[in-house]
């Protein structure tokens, strides 16, 4: 084991070996396939959500939303100023200007008001009834696959062997700080502190916050859990707190893509389209072989 | 291994290709298949049926929207759509301060009914103080005040092949080539008949302003505010959306609305 683990992988060694002897299978049908169609479903639910918010592009704290009073802790506006047209989005009352992306977009010279560029709208003109069609369908996809996966994972193990806080999580995180600064990356079978507080994180916080905050936006919902939106804060601070969720769902987003570029996009994509992951040769790294003991 | 690590540099030419091809992608791909009729958009509108069935599944028949207290009015109630009828009977109506205005009760009734607006107002009404919540995200709470609807159904007699209530506005919302169109909606009989689903013709304590719907409007307390038609004069029982403009079921149905504005 030791001799073969420690063979580099020069032209005098044998590769068939090599590779029984780092791939391995890592990630199991459930979880590939609810992750593929969570992918699909939070990029349509992202667009058609930003087009649903376009047509409020403000946020309030409350119950409902004050006209009379001042409840807006998120606006996005256009206004017209000596130089033209002005996009700009106002937080906690600090105005910034964010012309060309929001408040005020489009193609040179066809400019109009609106919060979301339609680059980053589906459909790509104001349609609120259509946004709506593709929000509630892909919502349902996204908490049935959510089910479905929890179930599985349950049932597989993968919660509680890969998901699961450990002891050993919390002495190896400052480490893994560092690592993940420097971009190093130990392939292993297990997930590492932060890629446990990550996946954990929205698929046990921010995706049922995000269903949960839904709901609650629901008029129908709120007579059937009347007590959702007093937990809340009310409608207007939950239709608030979904919002939030999307702007960290799509931090967790940036920051996967980039770690998976980083890490090595092939490998970690083969592992979660086909399982197999090519993980370091043992007692090649110090570090990891330490931590996996 | 060093087959997997990757320089800086690679990785910053990776991340902005990565993101830049996001940023172009666009998403105009998808408007052309999203129109009203089109194949994929049926298909994803039968979500709005599953949504449909599931809240009534756990809301029933009289799970009741919840209710506010005086204080929760901290605004006047904001008004949506039209807000001044431009049309010449609905004026000449208004001139009169509705004392010619009649509400019409038709369609598959036993008794089709003509109500004055004394009329309704001699029958038993019901307060609340709700929250608005209109399809654009916005919510405002005030307190109305108007005839349960089903009791104006039970004195029209409802005949069993009935299924849903249409709303007939003064209103014009829209102009086509065909003519004026003016507002229309449907419920289906569980929210025509819930004990909140009133026919309002107060406002915070005060006759129901013009910008509001006046004389008479819909509240139909567990959905959207497109579901609740304003400056009504008929009430038509019908058993399905054929007769029904466009055939979905409302204006903003037919202009792509799901007909259930429950979520």
């Amino acid at each position: 084991m030791e001799s073969v683990a420690r063979s580099q992988p020069t032209a005098g060694a044998d590769p068939a070996a090599r590779k029984d002897e780092t791939l391995i299978y890592r990630q199991s049908r459930w979880t590939r396939l609810t992750h593929w169609i969570w992918a699909i479903s939070l990029f349509f639910m992202l667009l058609s959500g930003l087009q649903i918010f376009n047509a409020r592009p403000q946020l309030y704290i409350g119950k409902q939303s004050g006209f009379d009073y001042n409840n807006t802790i998120f606006a996005i506006g256009a206004e017209n100023t000596n130089a033209g047209a002005r996009g700009y989005t106002e937080i906690f009352g600090h105005r910034f200007d964010t012309t060309g992306v929001l408040g005020w977009s489009g193609p040179a010279g066809q400019e109009t008001a609106r919060g979301f560029p339609s680059w980053a709208t589906i459909p790509s003109y104001y349609d609120l009834g259509t946004a709506r069609v593709i929000h509630f369908f892909f919502a349902w996809i996204l908490t049935t696959t959510l089910i479905v996966w929890l179930v599985a994972s349950t049932v597989n193990g993968h919660l509680r062997r890969d998901l699961a806080p450990r002891l050993d999580d919390l002495k190896r995180l400052p480490q893994d700080f560092i690592d993940h600064a420097k971009l190093k990356f130990h392939h292993t079978r297990e997930y590492n502190t932060l890629q446990k507080m990550a996946y954990g994180g929205v698929l046990f916080v921010l995706l049922p916050l995000m269903i949960i905050t839904g709901l609650a936006m629901s008029p129908s919902m709120d007579s059937v859990l009347p007590f959702l939106n007093d937990l809340l804060g009310g409608r207007q601070t939950a239709r608030t707190i979904h919002f939030t969720v999307m702007v960290l769902l799509v931090a967790f987003f940036i920051v996967h893509i980039l770690m998976i570029l980083a890490a090595g996009p092939i490998n970690e994509l083969r592992s979660i389209i086909t399982g197999w992951y090519r993980t370091d040769p043992p007692a090649q790294d110090d570090n990891s072989t330490e931590r996996s003991a | 291994m060093a087959k997997f690590e990757i320089s800086r540099r690679k990785f910053l030419t990776g991340a902005s290709l990565g993101a830049s091809g996001i940023m172009l992608s666009g998403c105009d791909a998808f408007d052309s298949q999203l129109s009203i009729g089109s194949g994929l958009r049926s298909f994803l509108e039968n979500a709005n049926g599953l949504t449909y069935r599931a809240q009534r599944l756990l809301a029933g028949r009289d799970a009741l929207a919840p209710e506010f207290t005086e204080a929760d009015i901290r605004q006047p109630q904001r008004p949506n759509g039209v807000t001044a009828p431009d049309d010449d009977v609905y004026k000449g109506l208004l001139a009169n301060n509705f004392a010619d205005w009649r509400l019409e009760v038709s369609g598959l009734v036993e008794k089709p009914l003509s109500l004055s607006r004394e009329q309704l107002m001699n029958m038993p009404s019901r307060t609340q103080i709700t929250r608005h919540d209109c399809v654009e995200g916005w919510s405002c709470i005030a307190k109305w005040t108007g005839t349960p609807l089903s009791l104006v159904l039970d004195q029209a007699v409802v005949k069993p092949q009935a299924r849903y209530v249409m709303f007939h506005c003064l209103d014009t919302i829209d102009r086509s080539l065909s003519g004026d169109i003016k507002y229309y909606g449907t419920i289906d009989l569980i929210d025509a008949r819930h004990p909140q689903t009133i026919l309002a013709y107060g406002l915070n304590g005060k006759p129901l302003p013009v910008e509001n719907g006046a004389p008479l409007r819909a509240r139909v307390e567990r959905q959207l505010g497109y579901k609740m038609p304003k400056f009504l004069y008929k009430i038509e029982l019908v058993d399905g959306f054929a007769n029904v403009g466009g055939g979905r079921g409302g204006y903003w149905e037919d202009n792509g609305y799901d007909w259930y504005g429950g979520i």
